[in-house]
């Protein structure tokens, strides 16, 4: 079965000298050497099992994380770095019996500095919480990822995480100013700084979306949103999918850019309905989840031109009267990944970005390819900036049917590209599209991205088999045999 | 195979990436608007033009793509009849590429964002003369590392820039320039949400306000309620461009007198200058970073020689 093997459950030769010597740095009850933590940390939140972690360390400051990453070296092991494991491309699990390097003890909010808009935390502070941390100074973390409750900083950093409000605030590599980092050879070094514009090249930019295979980031300097003064939620209805992209587009075309532009299908409506009572409409193809905020002025004139553009199209309009309606129609689609569990045991929720103007074609070509293959799929997604989430759900019991799963996810990866779009909006590469990179990138295109890498870690042990397919990856560290297995064994 | 649109496919690029060539140290000469950034080329550098022209503008994606040597005024001049610029600053003679390579962002970064922000795709010429592609097409990506924001401010030393895909924002309904005196320029920060620039020079504070029409006057009736406030156009900027953490701006009136004139974009930390101030040195392990990154990008030293990136 996919998604229960794992393929070595042997501690890695050599494992208890490792042991001793991080215990004998960390201290006992900050490393863990047990079944229970090794498989814990072998996976991440996608389908995805690696090898059996090696030992799992919690150090809670930055001289520790030096000396797991050191001792890691000496063993010649590579070092995994983990959040909370949220991420979706198994690009946390790891391979080869990597050193673990849990980053959960180092969830501190270090200092909020309001007159300069930035805070430094512990890379394991969460994300919401961080947000309900700065709510008494009007101040908040744009990037909003789904998995905002759980998900961690240092993880938005490695994947450079999005989140429905990123159409109009961007993504997390906009809002980090500067991070300590211990690198491959345990030396620790800063990027990027609290200035304006820090000199140099821009390592802070590089070092985000890089998946672990970097550093480990040990504090990280976050830039703060001021909280809007207003915002109106709109629930658009539409009698087909059609209509509700034309009206993405011309929303965009208009030169509006609204907080966030979220679209549900109509088997994601009725999932979320049976789940949650958000309130949608059932009889509806699609819906548009809009925020417009600012001021007060903007938002009426966002608000009246967005309403003005939806009805234009045959739109059904909804405003949310008040906060508690507010919150409930985001509870529905925040709902939307834990409605679906309840109609399949297994779901694959993909992450590919289209040009806005390509969206109806995409979203036909991916109906006709899940159709093809008797599959079932449906869409919650940031419809504002073409980021699809379509979602298969299944049944991983019944024969033959991952493999048509993996077959569909490979055909929506094709269109996407075909339509002039990327491999991955938000969730990263990882294991999962790893060997797709290829699709999108010429060898010359991953050779430099490999010499990158290969700057910051000569020595190849942060996170192995990442990213880059082979040949461009390094794996002379350690027997990555497992490595050559995809996302689905 | 790849499925997406090849650099190749360009014959401007492909030209460029000949003319570029494989040895010998070159450097790729934009609007030349700040050619003695980082301390000036080697002479012995070969000088290339970037190839020109804007390939196309998406105007209902929000996307623009130019080849590096076209002018940044024109390319704002091109977008201007969809509503739409980019977060680039414009100065006279600037171009795109050159405008990229030197990574600052303009007077009113408050408002339109970050020029590191805004760079969604670059193709670019390596090393050894073959044409990369950073990033991708689309507004929201993460498929790969990010060489993208790496090229940006990098002037010109690891790669050349050929042709980019900005991301273009709306122009708003209202932009209108006044000029506040006596107040302090925090409290604008603080109440004036629609500033897109704050300058101050110790005494007159400059706004520009941009937003919605109800918005932009809901705070000017604001800031008169804090001074005097009349229609002005933005100052002249002083030669020498520095950048501090923005709360350090407030105690530039009570700085040393050397530095002469300022004027300081509040709320954001660059400030202008008439002299020079010594910048404070990297963390000599980030130097020795950048100095891997140079080296694995360009192991030969070819691109830009001379030139000086921070510390290195």
């Amino acid at each position: 079965m996919f998604g229960t093997r794992l393929r070595k459950t042997r501690p890695h030769a050599g494992d208890d000298r490792c042991v001793a010597d991080l215990v004998a740095a960390l201290g006992v009850e900050r490393v863990r050497s047990d079944g229970a933590a090794r498989l814990l940390a072998s996976t991440d939140a996608s389908i995805f099992r690696g090898g059996a972690a090696g030992p799992v360390c919690f150090p809670d400051s930055t001289p520790q994380v030096q000396a797991c990453v050191r001792i890691a070296a000496v063993h010649r092991r590579p070092v995994v770095a983990r959040g909370a494991g949220s991420g979706l491309t198994g690009a946390a699990a790891p391979l080869g019996s990597a050193v673990v390097v849990s980053t959960t003890r180092m969830n501190r909010v270090l200092e909020v500095d309001v007159e300069n808009r930035t805070a430094w935390v512990g890379p394991g502070v969460i994300n919401l919480d961080l947000t309900h941390h700065l709510g008494p100074h009007g101040l908040h973390f744009a990037p909003d990822p789904s998995s905002q409750q759980v998900c961690t900083i240092g993880g938005n950093v490695a994947n450079n995480s999005g989140g429905p409000h990123c159409l109009a605030y961007g993504v997390t590599s906009a809002h980090i100013l500067a991070m300590e980092v211990v690198l491959s050879d345990g030396e620790v070094v800063m990027l990027g700084g609290l200035d304006a514009e820090p000199a140099g090249y821009d390592l802070r930019g590089a070092f985000i979306g890089s998946e672990g295979m970097f550093g480990i980031a040990t504090r990280i300097a976050v830039r703060l949103t001021p909280d809007p003064p207003a915002v109106r939620t709109l629930l658009l209805s539409f009698a087909d999918v059609d209509s509700a992209a034309a009206t993405v587009g011309a929303i965009i075309a208009a030169g509006l850019v609204p907080a966030a532009v979220e679209m549900m299908d109509r088997r994601c409506v009725e999932a979320v309905e049976d789940f949650v009572h958000a309130g949608y409409p059932r009889d509806a193809e699609a819906v548009l989840l809009i925020d417009v905020d600012g001021m007060a002025g903007g938002v009426e004139a966002q608000a009246t031109k967005v309403d003005e553009i939806a009805r234009g199209l045959g739109g059904r309009v909804r405003v949310a009267a008040d906060e508690e309606e507010r919150q409930l129609l985001w509870k529905g689609r925040k709902s939307a990944f834990g409605a679906i569990a309840r109609i399949k045991p297994d779901y694959y929720l993909h992450d590919t970005v289209v040009p806005r103007g390509k969206l109806v074609e995409v979203l036909r070509a991916i109906h006709e390819i899940v159709d093809r293959h008797g599959l079932l799929v449906l869409n919650v997604f940031h419809a504002g900036d073409g980021n699809l989430h379509p979602i298969i759900a299944y049944d991983s019991r019944q024969p033959g049917m991952s493999e048509k799963v993996r077959e569909a996810g490979r055909e929506i990866i094709e269109v996407s590209l075909a339509a002039g779009g990327v491999l991955s909006g938000e969730h990263g590469i990882g294991v999962e599209k790893r060997d797709f990179m290829p699709l999108m990138f010429s060898d010359d295109d991953l050779d430099q991205q490999a010499r990158l890498r290969g700057a910051f870690d000569g020595l190849c042990m942060m996170n192995p088999g990442k990213v880059l397919p082979s040949p461009h990856s390094c794996s002379d560290i350690t027997e990555l045999t497992e490595a050559k297995g995809d996302l689905w064994g | 195979m790849g499925l997406i649109r090849s650099p190749e496919s360009d014959p401007i690029l492909v030209d460029f990436a000949s003319e570029i060539g494989s040895v010998g140290p070159v450097v790729v000469r934009g609007g030349g608007t700040h050619w003695d950034l980082g301390g000036g080329s080697d002479p012995a550098a070969r000088e290339v033009r970037p190839p020109e022209g804007i390939v196309g503008i998406r105007a209902e994606e929000m996307t623009v793509e130019a080849r590096a040597g076209t002018l940044v005024s024109e390319l704002h001049e091109a977008l201007r009849p969809f509503g739409q610029r980019t977060s680039l600053p414009e100065s006279p003679g600037s171009t795109v590429g050159g405008t990229l390579a030197v990574g600052w962002s303009g007077i009113a970064r408050l408002g339109r964002g970050q020029t590191r922000d805004s760079v969604l795709q670059v193709h670019y010429v390596s090393a050894e003369g073959r044409l990369i592609t950073a990033g991708g097409p689309t507004v929201k990506n993460v498929s790969g590392f990010d060489m993208c924001r790496l090229l940006v401010g990098s002037l010109g030393t690891l790669g050349c820039m050929a042709d980019m895909i900005l991301r273009t924002r709306p122009i708003p309904e209202v932009e209108v320039w006044h000029r506040v005196v006596d107040v302090d320029p925090a409290e604008v920060l603080r109440r004036c949400r629609t500033s897109a620039s704050i300058l101050w020079d110790g005494r007159s504070t400059w706004v520009l306000s941009a937003g919605y029409r109800a918005d932009v006057d809901s705070d000017l009736r604001a800031l008169s309620e804090l001074g005097s406030l009349r229609p002005d156009h933005p100052p002249d900027l002083p030669p020498i461009r520095w950048s501090r953490r923005p709360s350090d701006l407030f105690d530039m009136s009570r700085a040393d007198a050397a530095v002469g004139r300022f004027v300081a974009e509040i709320g954001v930390g660059v400030v202008h200058t008439e002299n020079p101030v010594e910048p404070s040195p990297p963390s000599p392990g980030t130097v020795a970073l950048q100095r891997r990154i140079k080296d694995a990008l360009d192991p030969t030293g070819r691109f830009n020689p001379g030139r000086r990136v921070g510390g290195i």
